[in-house]
């Protein structure tokens, strides 16, 4: 289980979290000037990245914010946690969880 | 190839089996194939032998980045069945299942497949209406499923704890009888030891790591570990991590990859006749010829290519099993692992051309595939010699999650299967 640390509540077991799937896709500002191809790629189309994934996730059974996380999907390790409209880059290395994916 | 027969086993049997050659040989890769293979799982080693068999294309290599079988094909819980909902998921996998009947036989290599019966389990008013209705729709293509009332599955299945206390009781199930198991090992080996005997390379430990294209576009050849690889042309079937291979190609797909598990009990004697299956809550199971109980866990939430799953997700499948069966409560488990599966946002697979000339698909088979391994090596070998699909994999295009023409398992069946 992922020790996943909400950025309003701090480290939380996973089961306490819903996925939300791949991050930063930006909903379409005009929908109806999408052709088909736009929209499947909206919808269906995904980088399942193998390797540094920025992810979604909701603390559905704490504070039910979204926020974003940057998760290594070969060792599920955890490298940071951000808020939505916040750049990861910006977190400061000590609220970044230490190797091995465990939060400090 | 040496042929098993009843006559050959004995003979060696008598001289201590010290004469049984290599199942199939460790070729060094040639510079150039008439048609690649990518993933050496059961589908890409059925495809290649049916490509040989049936289709005359025998320049043929299957590259496999770890050993054959290694991937889900080595690693899932053995369901096979066809009761599927919709028309063209039908037609898919009953082709396949029509082929496993005759299997053992066609490869000349024992794949144990084992028409034991698959029960489905319904819980809830919901699960019963939509089995009915499953029922009918596999009546109409001729596919047999029986619906049975919740004493009819207690004789089917004593095990099973009917009108006992239970969060979620057993109101029914929908069983179909020709569905049931194989040991999915034996299907990657024996497709391997008849594809090799009717002369495809098999390419172990050889990761394809670049697609070349040539400046038309079409596909040139692949970069692997072990050289360059020149190929007329390539069929993708790597599971998992096909949006890895395909984004070699520049190509996009609609697939996410979820970790999924299975676990195994210590081996007891006989005591479970079937295949029993909850999607309601995420049970499988069934008795290996070995004794142990096969059981499969649910996906984890979040995408990954860690082959392990996290523990409650395991933990939550016992819980379920030991409600439908109390007596396995005592019973220990001996392992567990995970593997990595594709998946579409329509739960159905991918078995067709690509925008690429010369680069064919197969992949999201998610966590039900291992059923379909025949069929779906059959009718890839078809769409690969042929440059068309066949008209059992003409609607599993890309193309239909631009055009919306889902094949919509995932809503007829709400949960992984
Ligand atoms: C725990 C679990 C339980 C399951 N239970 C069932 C079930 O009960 N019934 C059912 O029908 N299905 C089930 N499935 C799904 C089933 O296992 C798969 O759909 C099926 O086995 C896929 O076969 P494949 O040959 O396409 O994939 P795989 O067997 O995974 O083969 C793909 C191969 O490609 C190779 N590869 C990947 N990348 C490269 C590369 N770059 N170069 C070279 N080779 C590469 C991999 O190493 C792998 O061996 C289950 C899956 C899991 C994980
Ligand atoms: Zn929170």
């Amino acid at each position: 289980m992922l020790l996943i640390k909400c950025p309003f509540c701090g480290p939380r077991p996973e089961i306490e979290f819903a996925y939300g799937g791949q991050a930063h896709i930006e909903r379409p500002k005009d929908p109806m000037s999408l052709d088909d191809e736009a929209w499947a790629e909206y919808l269906y189309i995904r980088n399942n990245t193998r390797g540094v994934h920025s992810e979604r996730w909701r603390h559905i059974n704490g504070c039910a914010r979204f926020f974003n996380v940057r998760r290594d999907t070969i060792s599920d390790e955890i490298l940071v946690t951000y808020k939505v409209g916040e750049a990861p880059d910006a977190v400061p290395e000590k609220d970044r969880p230490t190797k091995g994916g465990a939060v400090r | 190839m040496k042929r098993f027969s009843a006559i050959s086993v004995v003979r060696e049997a008598l001289r201590g089996n010290s004469a049984w050659p290599r199942q199939w040989r460790s070729p060094e890769p040639k510079p150039r194939y008439d048609v690649v293979i990518v993933g050496g799982g059961g589908h890409g080693l059925a495809t290649a032998f049916y490509l040989a068999d049936r289709y005359g294309v025998r320049n043929v290599a299957v590259l496999e980045k770890g050993w054959i079988g290694g991937g889900n094909t080595g690693r899932n819980t053995t369901i096979i069945r066809s009761n599927y909902l919709f028309d063209e998921s039908a037609r898919m996998y009953e082709h396949a299942l029509k082929l496993w009947e005759g299997l053992s036989r066609q490869l000349n290599y024992n794949v144990m497949y084992s028409a034991r019966g698959v029960l489905m389990l319904a819980h809830n008013i919901h699960d019963v209406q939509s089995f009915k209705r499953h029922v009918h729709a596999n009546r109409l293509n001729g596919i047999d499923n029986e619906w049975l009332s919740p004493q009819e599955c207690k004789e089917y299945c004593p095990p099973l704890n009917v009108g006992g206390e239970m969060r979620y009781p057993i109101l029914g199930g929908a069983l179909q009888r020709r569905g049931g198991t194989a040991r999915h090992d034996a299907v990657a080996w024996g497709y391997a030891r008849a594809a090799d005997a009717l002369g495809v390379d098999i390419i172990e430990n050889c990761e394809v790591t670049g697609i070349r294209r040539a400046v038309s576009g079409g596909v040139e050849g692949l970069e692997t570990t072990r050289g360059f690889i020149r190929a007329g042309k390539v069929g993708v079937v790597a599971a998992g991590n096909t949006s890895v291979v395909m984004n070699m190609a520049g190509v996009r797909l609609p697939l996410e990859s979820f970790p999924l598990q299975a676990l195994v009990s210590e081996p007891v004697k006989p005591a479970f006749p079937c295949v029993v299956m909850s999607n309601t809550i995420h049970a499988y199971i069934s008795q290996s010829d070995k004794g142990e109980m096969v059981i499969g866990a649910g996906t984890d939430a979040y995408t990954s290519y860690s082959q392990r799953g996290a523990l409650h997700i395991a933990n939550h499948t016992l819980d379920a099993i030991c409600e439908l069966a109390p007596m396995f409560r005592r019973l220990r488990m001996l392992r567990n692992w995970g593997g990595v599966v594709d998946v579409t946002p329509d739960r159905s697979p991918i078995v067709a051309k690509t925008s690429v000339p010369g680069l064919y698909l197969n992949c999201g088979w998610g966590t039900g595939g291992f059923k379909a391994t025949p069929g779906s090596g059959d009718l890839f070998a078809f769409t690969i010699a042929k440059d068309e699909a066949h008209p059992i994999n003409a609607p599993f295009t890309i193309e239909r999650f631009r055009e919306g023409v889902m094949i919509d398992e995932a809503a007829a069946a709400a949960v992984a299967h």
